[in-house]
């Protein structure tokens, strides 16, 4: 395969395409019909000769042949027509071209408006830039250039004529010193430039004349690309070209009419601008600077230019978009109880979704059986069971299945037949959230037909789809062939994927209850009775009990001792959890917190379990078990302790209330107290601004030293507020277990909901702009005290006060126009970077390579490294190997002199 | 020559292969040269090496580039000359 072979067998390959204005000799030679009248259908439904319907045009009916070229509906590719314009008309897609032309050249010789020198020096550059090697967009440049030099000279080299100033009227109006010039002038002008003038100008004379930009001639498209539609009531209804078509023929015929009868100028100029309009609009119906041409309803037309453009146009929506059969899209919700493997799938959708299968001397009995069954067969109890949609016969013929006729098909089965089966559990299918950022948004999952009508799947999936449950829909894709089908189960299933290739640690993991469940199973290992460790072990499918111990003549179990069962065996680990405190010199395992988490032999031996153990992105445990013990051990592992973590977290029960945010009235007055005196610094900061007193900082004005004085102030009073409120604040509040453990919140959030909300910003200054001299009429003017500036100190439970509430939603709004710039921007970004690396693969040989398969590296990474095999990034997990070889005790020692040693 | 870009820490070092080397690598690869990446003749490095070399390097030839970086260790590409 990956033999660079010569292309043989190629009888025809596109050299190259050359794109050129079109003259309108070439229109009328290219039509098929002249059209003159504006009507499509007579009173019989015939098409009009020499009408927009014109049989000549190509055929849309069935059994009719082209009148143009002979051939059938099938054949007939349709054929272009035209409309010779009483008078020439400007087309706006060139707009720019043409007042590039003629503000470069002279209005009386038509020669380009430079020297002889000045042409020759441009002649010059262009060939050296053709041969440098330039491309269209070097060309493009110069060509500018040029342009730019001939139109700021005033007086003709050539003929001495001087020139007058054009400008362009938006959208398609010329003006010469304020003098219309009518389309037929320019189109004048543009003939009078020579041939050897136009290479400079950036156009070809051997294709392109520059009057061809003004039409004379406009060519109508085959019915082919403007079908009419016939509605139930027998009404036809016309595509919006034919409409927009119909107008321009209408006004055209009125023009001639007027110009030929000697009609007065002023009436044949009014009819001569609204062709031009109804042309433009032809074109593009979004032209700025004239209304959009609109249909009797209202609604604007859809011409030419919005046929192609935009996410629902031609390019993005019908040639980029494709549409898929198996695949089905609903609500999702969550269930704890399945596998990470699995998704549950509607009913109603398993009976719709199927898998071929063919019929095999092995398998016909079965088939026959499942055939028989019918379309909705049902078990003893009313459980589901699969039937089978459609027969395919040898020759391709599809049967469709019914109830009825289900018995008489399979008994009609043969080998080498292929039969539709409905969804079944253990099938293979995708599962994909858009977007879809990066490869775990489209994972294999296991089917589970379950009632009603969602899909269901395991909370641990969620991150790396980054779903929730307030509303999302997913899509599933069923797979069809065997060989998809293998690569789904052993690449892209989901237990496969727990390990990111983006930074080597896994995505999928516990999230929320799950953290909080393992926290409450293990901080400071609490004994638990028999009734609810059986519940745990229970739930997580465990039947191996731990070792009791006795405790008052009863058999109890340790927290931590239950939570050991989900570990494998042989497991070592030693890392500092979430709720670490970073001490200074850390006490190991007689951290008083119990952060210290230590593993050994499969035993959580000290430590509480948290975000850092089995959290999505962070789980420490969940990395190692899934890279060490393999992807079924991590999943296993998984599984069970957030299921364990689930029953845990029963036992007690969990929640959270504004009354978590409680603290007492000394702390308030702590709070306050603290925030009194930081705003009273910040005023003495501002009395010595104003008196001239402040010492500007090294490369800082005196006004930017008293901001930047004031928001290190205020913000080291709003985490002082914060930390008076987190000492009232301890583990045995649910709001704090939540923070902490990492499950949900931060502890910033909740000394924003007890403390203090700090200072609002916007760009990252406080809020200085709204009024005169203030921030609002409240406020003195040239305030700038720290509540004059947007400092809040309030807290969300306390509420805020009218100014600081102004402020809040200030800074708020910022956040939330930041998001939408920022996921707009990043998304077109992703777009362009995907379109540009969708074709590179990773071949046999370690190379990477693109589908012309020339070497894009000569090695994958330049390491050959897989990320998502690596341990965060390297190829071997140093401090693992240490800690395997010389055991816990020394291995902080070792580490730290081999850090030092390679430091050397 | 007034400055050999060769010994700029930031670029990698280019070598000119003979033509059984060349051999050796398309072979190795199973490649034509078409299909390798490519630079150009008038890259400040190609200019330099021929400097060194004191012959022109004719379009077509293959320069080994050799990198060192800090995540990958060494790294070895293989370029061809192409007009510039």
């Amino acid at each position: 395969m990956m033999v660079s072979r010569p292309r043989v067998g190629v009888s025809k390959r596109i050299q190259y395409i050359k794109f050129a204005h079109i003259s309108p000799e070439e229109i009328r030679k290219m039509s098929g019909v002249k059209v003159i009248t504006a009507d499509t259908y007579d009173d019989d439904g015939f098409p009009i000769e020499m009408g927009l319907m014109d049989p000549h045009l190509g055929v849309i009916e069935p059994g009719l042949r082209c009148r143009t070229c002979g051939a059938r509906v099938e054949d007939c590719p349709g054929h272009f027509g035209h409309i010779d314009l009483a008078m020439p008309v400007i087309h706006v897609g060139f707009i720019k071209d043409i007042k590039r032309l003629l503000q470069s050249t002279c209005r009386s010789c038509g020669r380009i408006l430079l020297t002889e020198k000045q042409m020759e020096e441009e002649e010059e550059l262009r060939f050296m830039l053709g041969s440098l090697g330039g491309d269209t967009t070097d060309f493009d440049h110069l060509m500018k250039r040029t342009a730019k030099d001939a139109s700021v000279r005033t007086i003709c080299p050539h003929c001495d004529a001087e020139q007058l100033k054009i400008t362009l009227d938006k959208p398609t109006t010329f003006r010469e010193e304020g003098h219309k010039l009518t389309p037929k002038e320019v189109r004048e002008r543009l003939e009078r430039i020579p041939d050897e003038d136009l290479m400079p100008m950036g156009l070809n004379h051997k294709v392109s004349r520059p009057e061809w930009m003004i039409l004379t001639a406009l060519p109508v498209p085959p019915v082919t690309v403007r079908p009419s539609i016939t509605l139930e009531s027998g009404e036809r209804s016309e595509d919006d070209l034919t409409h927009k078509l119909v107008d321009v023929l209408r006004i055209n015929q009125r023009l001639r009419e007027n110009r030929d009868a000697g009609a007065p100028q002023l009436i044949v100029e009014d009819l001569w601008e609204l062709l031009q309009y109804h042309i433009t609009t032809y074109f593009d119906n979004q032209t700025s600077g004239i209304p959009p041409a609109r249909h009797r309803s209202g609604r604007p037309l859809k011409t030419l230019v919005q046929r192609l453009k935009g996410k629902e146009g031609r390019f993005r929506s019908n040639l980029s978009g494709k549409r898929v059969n198996f695949s089905a899209r609903t609500v999702i919700s969550p269930d704890p109880v399945l596998s990470i493997n699995e998704v549950g799938i509607p009913v109603k959708a398993s009976r719709e979704l199927t898998i071929p299968i063919r019929v095999t001397e092995f398998n016909i009995d079965a088939v026959k059986e499942v055939t028989s069954r019918g379309i909705a067969p049902e078990g003893p109890h009313g459980e589901y069971l699969p039937g089978v949609n459609y027969l395919i016969r040898a020759d391709g013929r599809r049967i469709k299945i019914t109830d009825r006729n289900a018995e008489l098909v399979s008994e009609g089965i043969e080998i080498g037949q292929v039969i539709e089966r409905q969804l079944v559990d253990g099938d293979i299918v995708l599962f994909n959230r858009q977007p879809s950022l990066h490869r775990m948004s489209m994972m294999a999952h296991k089917v589970r037909v379950m009632p009603h009508k969602t899909f269901r799947f395991n909370l641990c999936v969620c991150p790396p789809y980054n779903a929730d449950f307030d509303g999302d829909e997913m899509n599933v894709h069923v797979l069809q062939s065997p060989e998809a089908i293998a690569e789904g189960r052993i690449l892209m299933l989901v237990q496969e994927n727990i390990l990111s290739p983006r930074f080597g640690g896994p995505v999928i993991g516990g999230i929320h209850d799950n953290i909080t469940g393992a926290f409450k199973l293990t901080h400071n290992n609490p004994l638990l009775n028999k009734a609810d460790t059986s519940m745990i072990l229970s739930k997580a499918n465990v039947y191996d009990w731990p070792e009791p111990v006795i405790v008052d003549g009863k058999e109890m179990w340790y927290g931590k001792d239950i939570f050991s069962i989900a570990l494998p065996d042989g497991l070592n680990l030693i890392y500092k959890s979430s709720i670490c405190q970073q001490c200074d010199k850390c006490k190991e395992m007689n951290c008083d917190i119990d952060a210290y988490v230590k593993v050994k032999d499969g035993q959580l031996l000290a430590g509480t379990i948290d975000e850092k153990s089995v959290g999505a992105f962070k789980g420490k445990i969940l990395d190692k078990v899934s890279r060490d013990y393999g992807a079924d051990a991590g999943r296993i592992f998984l599984e069970t302790s957030s299921k364990m973590a689930l029953a845990a977290i029963m036992i007690t029960g969990f929640s959270t209330s504004i009354d978590d945010e409680d603290i007492p009235e000394e702390a308030k007055i702590q709070i306050l107290e603290q925030l009194r005196q930081a705003i009273e610094k910040v005023g003495g900061y501002v009395e010595a601004y104003r008196e001239g007193t402040l010492e500007a900082m090294p490369g800082r004005s005196l006004e930017e030293t008293l901001e930047v004085e004031a928001m290190r102030i205020l913000g080291k009073a709003r985490d002082g507020a914060g930390q008076i409120a987190g000492r009232y604040l301890g583990l045995e509040n649910s709001a704090v277990i939540m923070a902490k453990s990492g499950a949900r919140g931060s502890m910033l959030n909740l000394s924003q909901m007890a403390g203090c909300i700090g200072q609002q910003a916007v760009r990252g200054e406080r809020i200085s702009r709204g009024y005169h001299h203030r921030t609002l009429p409240h406020f003195h003017k040239y305030d700038l005290g720290a509540d004059a500036k947007g400092f809040v100190t309030s807290s969300y439970k306390v509420g805020l006060n009218p100014t600081e509430y102004f402020f809040h939603s200030m800074g708020g709004r910022e956040g939330l126009v930041d998001t939408a710039v920022r996921t707009s921007r990043s998304g077109y970004m992703q777009r362009r970077l995907i379109n540009a690396l969708e074709d590179l693969k990773v071949v046999n040989d370690g190379t990477v390579r693109n589908t012309a398969n020339t070497i894009i590296q000569f090695k994958f990474g330049e390491d050959g490294i897989d990320p998502s095999r690596s341990v965060q990034g390297e190829a071997v997990d140093i401090d693992d190997t240490l800690l395997k070889v010389f055991g816990d005790k020394r291995f902080s020692n070792i580490a730290k002199e081999l850090k030092a040693a390679g430091g050397e | 020559m007034e400055f050999n870009v060769l010994e700029h820490e930031m670029v990698p070092e280019h070598h000119l292969l003979s033509e059984d080397e060349e051999k050796a690598v398309l072979k190795g690869y199973k490649i034509g040269k078409d299909q390798l990446p490519k630079i150009r003749k008038n890259d400040p490095c190609i200019k330099t090496l021929e400097h060194i070399i004191g012959d022109e390097i004719a379009e077509g030839r293959v320069i080994k580039v050799v990198r060192l970086n800090p995540i990958a260790g060494v790294s070895v590409a293989y370029r061809v000359v192409i007009r510039g």
